[in-house]
């Protein structure tokens, strides 16, 4: 596939934090109407791509390129990336303490469309994005992530995701910390948000989440390096023997 | 100390205290038989001169140009505070100011006096024009008047009075002379005295027993030179299980070449009575704004302060609340906004004089540039004042490198069986905060922006809706350009 016929397409990437190398070469893929997992132990440096890719000023990319729908998007400040339909789901969603999460999504969805939406309109489409994730109303009161338990802020950020349409979706850890039941509702709303227009990458230690929402594709990442790609059943393997056999696999294959 | 004293006078430390026979015969003591005349001249400076003048112009009765001239002597003897940013205090220049400018004529300023910076912050603001000539000093008058009259014959039928203190002066002299210095003597501290000596003024409100006033009464209504000037004076009465909100001031720039504001506030509340006071005020920065606000709460009474304080160049402002009462309750709420060469040193104070008291003090302040913002407090609780209740909470926000905060609370407590809660906390526009909302869409001045909004939400929601959207506006102004 051509890189501009992908609808977002990582080319050698590579990251420094505080001067050291996290990410060592990542090229990958994502077609639209599919979904991706990339899957790593932790401190492999997924998250470290993750706030990459999405503009983190403390990530600096050292060499390779991010585009999406053939626009090179690598060097563009994370507002702008947000524009053109790129969302990262955080695993730590921080609190922002006096802005209602209404307040908060109003101007991020103006922000995101470049159009000021009608108050009703935006007010119709929250109710309905909340009750379909179960997220009560009274949430669009509270102050962003200021004090919600770990379920709830992930809930809130799928909430975001919904109501920005993003093109590509970057999900970062975001079965962490949930229940059975919260998984379950979380997944179906990100399921109910794919579609053939955009784009999922899963970013997981788990399997648990692809069972809910499944992946065509699922990359292995260890130290900074996707070591291995296959289909679905890679997932399950993972979630039977671990992360050790590829270790060695790795290890065995760059001693030849 | 900078104070001149006019040739002709008598040395300030030999006079008689309170001597009335001054006016008797100042005529042939100072060479002026004509106030009017006398001021038309434009006199800076302070004098008994400048007093007795004032005083015979606006026609008042012996007592309040006694009580003038006693102040001025006061302010004469009071050494300049200690304490505070000494740099900026002793920067005053007291020869150089108008104590006294008479309504309706403003020394023939024009709009071209008028800095750029404030006409444009104007405009901005969206400040309809007759509004901006008030505001810039240029036109002495600016009302409202369809809506004020309406409310006032409202109020009038509750038996409210709400008035200019002038006019309270001319029209209920005895109770202000009964309440008026009560909770502020003008020995209270150097600019009470000053303001005791040279007021002009300032509102004066009297709610009687049992009357709730349902509209928050607001200054905004019947400004002009007098009540906005540099030395207003206000006193709100509470009678018994009353009920009052007044707000003062507009999130518009107040710009005046004369750079000392200093009023003095006081309340009372009797018992059962409820007085929240809100102020918004934004001086432009080359007024020192010293101002002396206290309260006392009687038995299950409440006073609230709502203090918001942009611009000037330094401010000191620590509103009080006396809880005298048993039950008693006392909050005060405030916001500092310190820019470039500016110096906010704004807190709060509350002393339980009586058991079962409670006080919240929340304090939160933004510095941004080279701006300074200081959280200055004190708690005391008497003896005997047993299950008091004390909260004290200071956040303040720093914007760039540069800027200041700084905590100087004190808290005297002689009695052990109080509850008492301080919290200080110092935070910075967190970079993940920044990051958070830039991916979803925000400019980091937009993000920037909305954490600062969000973190005087506390504040903003306690203000009327027209008051807060104008706060957000002022404060997107502000931040602009602000470089994290």
């Amino acid at each position: 596939m051509k890189q501009n016929e992908a609808l977002f397409s990582v080319q050698d990437l590579h990251v420094t934090v505080e001067d050291k190398q996290v990410v060592k070469g990542v090229t990958l893929e994502i077609a639209a109407g599919s979904k991706t997992a990339l899957m790593g132990p932790n401190g492999s440096g997924k998250s470290t791509l993750a706030n990459a890719l999405m503009g983190h000023p403390a990530y600096t990319i050292t060499a390779g390129r991010v585009f999406m729908k053939g626009e090179d998007i690598t060097d563009l400040p994370a507002h702008e990336k947000a524009k053109r339909g790129l969302f990262l789901a955080f695993q730590y969603p921080v609190a922002i303490p006096g802005v209602s999460v209404a307040n908060f999504l109003r101007t991020a969805v103006n922000a995101r469309f470049g159009r000021d939406v009608p108050i009703r309109e935006f007010r119709n489409e929250l109710l309905e994005a909340m009750k379909a994730l179960d997220v009560d109303p009274s949430f669009a009161g509270r102050y962003l992530n200021d004090g919600f338990s770990g379920g709830e802020k992930k809930r809130i950020e799928i909430l975001q995701m919904a109501m920005l349409k993003p093109g590509v979706m970057l999900l970062d850890e975001t079965d962490s910390g949930l229940d059975i039941d919260a998984l379950r509702t979380v997944s179906e709303g990100i399921n109910r948000i794919a579609g053939p227009e955009n784009g999922v990458l899963l970013v997981t230690h788990y399997q648990r989440l692809l069972d809910y929402v499944k992946p065509e594709v699922v990359h292995v990442f260890m130290d900074g390096r996707i070591v291995k790609s296959g289909g679905p059943e890679l997932a399950h393997e993972l979630e039977a023997r671990g992360y050790d056999w590829i270790e060695r696999e790795v290890f065995a294959t760059e001693g030849n | 100390m900078a104070t001149r004293i006019e040739p002709g006078t008598t040395d300030p430390k030999a006079r008689p205290k309170a001597d009335v026979s001054i006016g008797d015969d100042y005529a042939s003591r100072y060479g002026f038989s004509d106030p009017e005349q006398y001021f038309h001249k434009g006199a800076k400076g302070i004098s008994h001169e400048v007093v007795e003048m004032m005083s015979r112009m606006k026609k008042e009765p012996d007592w309040m140009r006694a009580l003038r001239h006693e102040a001025l002597d006061i302010f004469f003897a009071k050494p300049m505070p200690k304490w505070g940013d000494q740099e900026i205090l002793n920067s005053i220049d007291f020869d150089d100011i108008y104590y006294y400018i008479r309504p309706m004529e403003l020394q023939g300023k024009t709009w071209d006096d008028v800095p750029d910076y404030i006409k444009k912050t104007f405009d901005r603001l969206g400040i309809p024009e007759a509004e901006q000539k008030f505001l810039g000093g240029v036109s002495a008058q600016y009302e409202s008047e369809v809506v004020y009259h309406s409310i006032r014959e409202d109020l009038e039928k509750l038996g409210v009075v709400f008035l200019d203190m002038d006019t309270a002066l001319r029209e209920r002299p005895d109770i202000v002379q009964k309440y008026f210095g009560t909770i502020i003597p003008a020995a209270d501290n150097k600019f009470s005295a000053l303001n005791s000596a040279v007021w002009s003024g300032g509102s004066f409100i009297y709610v009687p027993p049992g009357v709730k006033v349902e509209i928050p009464l607001q200054a905004y209504f019947r400004i002009n030179a007098e009540n906005m000037g540099q030395f207003e004076r206000t006193l709100i009465i509470a009678d018994k299980d009353s009920r009052v909100h007044y707000i003062e001031g507009c999130t518009a720039p107040i710009y005046s070449t004369n750079s000392l504001h200093s009023a003095v506030v006081e309340l009372i509340a009797m018992e059962g009575s409820y007085i929240r006071y809100t102020t918004i005020q934004n001086w432009s920065n080359n007024i020192f704004n010293l101002v002396t606000k206290r309260a006392v709460a009687h038995k299950n009474a409440t006073v609230e302060w709502v203090d918001g304080n942009i611009g000037s160049k330094l401010t000191m402002k620590f509103p009080c609340v006396y809880l005298v009462g048993e039950g008693a309750r006392g909050e005060i709420l405030s916001v500092a906004f310190a820019g470039d060469g500016q110096h906010q040193d704004a807190g709060a104070k509350v002393i339980h004089a009586a058991p079962n008291t409670t006080s919240t003090i929340t304090s939160k302040s933004i510095s941004k540039g080279g701006g300074r913002a200081s959280y200055r407090g004190l708690v005391k609780v008497h003896p005997g004042a047993t299950g008091c209740k004390v909260s004290v909470q200071c956040d303040a926000l720093l914007i760039g490198d540069r800027a200041r905060s700084d905590t100087y609370p004190t808290m005297e407590i002689a009695e052990e069986l109080v509850q008492v809660e301080h919290e200080a906390r110092v935070s910075k526009v967190g970079d993940e905060q920044l990051f958070y909302l830039m991916s979803r869409g925000l400019t980091e001045d937009q993000a920037r922006l909305l954490i600062v909004n969000g973190f005087i939400e506390p504040f903003t929601k306690e203000l009327p809706m027209e008051y807060a959207v104008e706060l957000n506006r002022l404060i997107e102004l502000e931040m602009e350009g602000s470089v994290g």
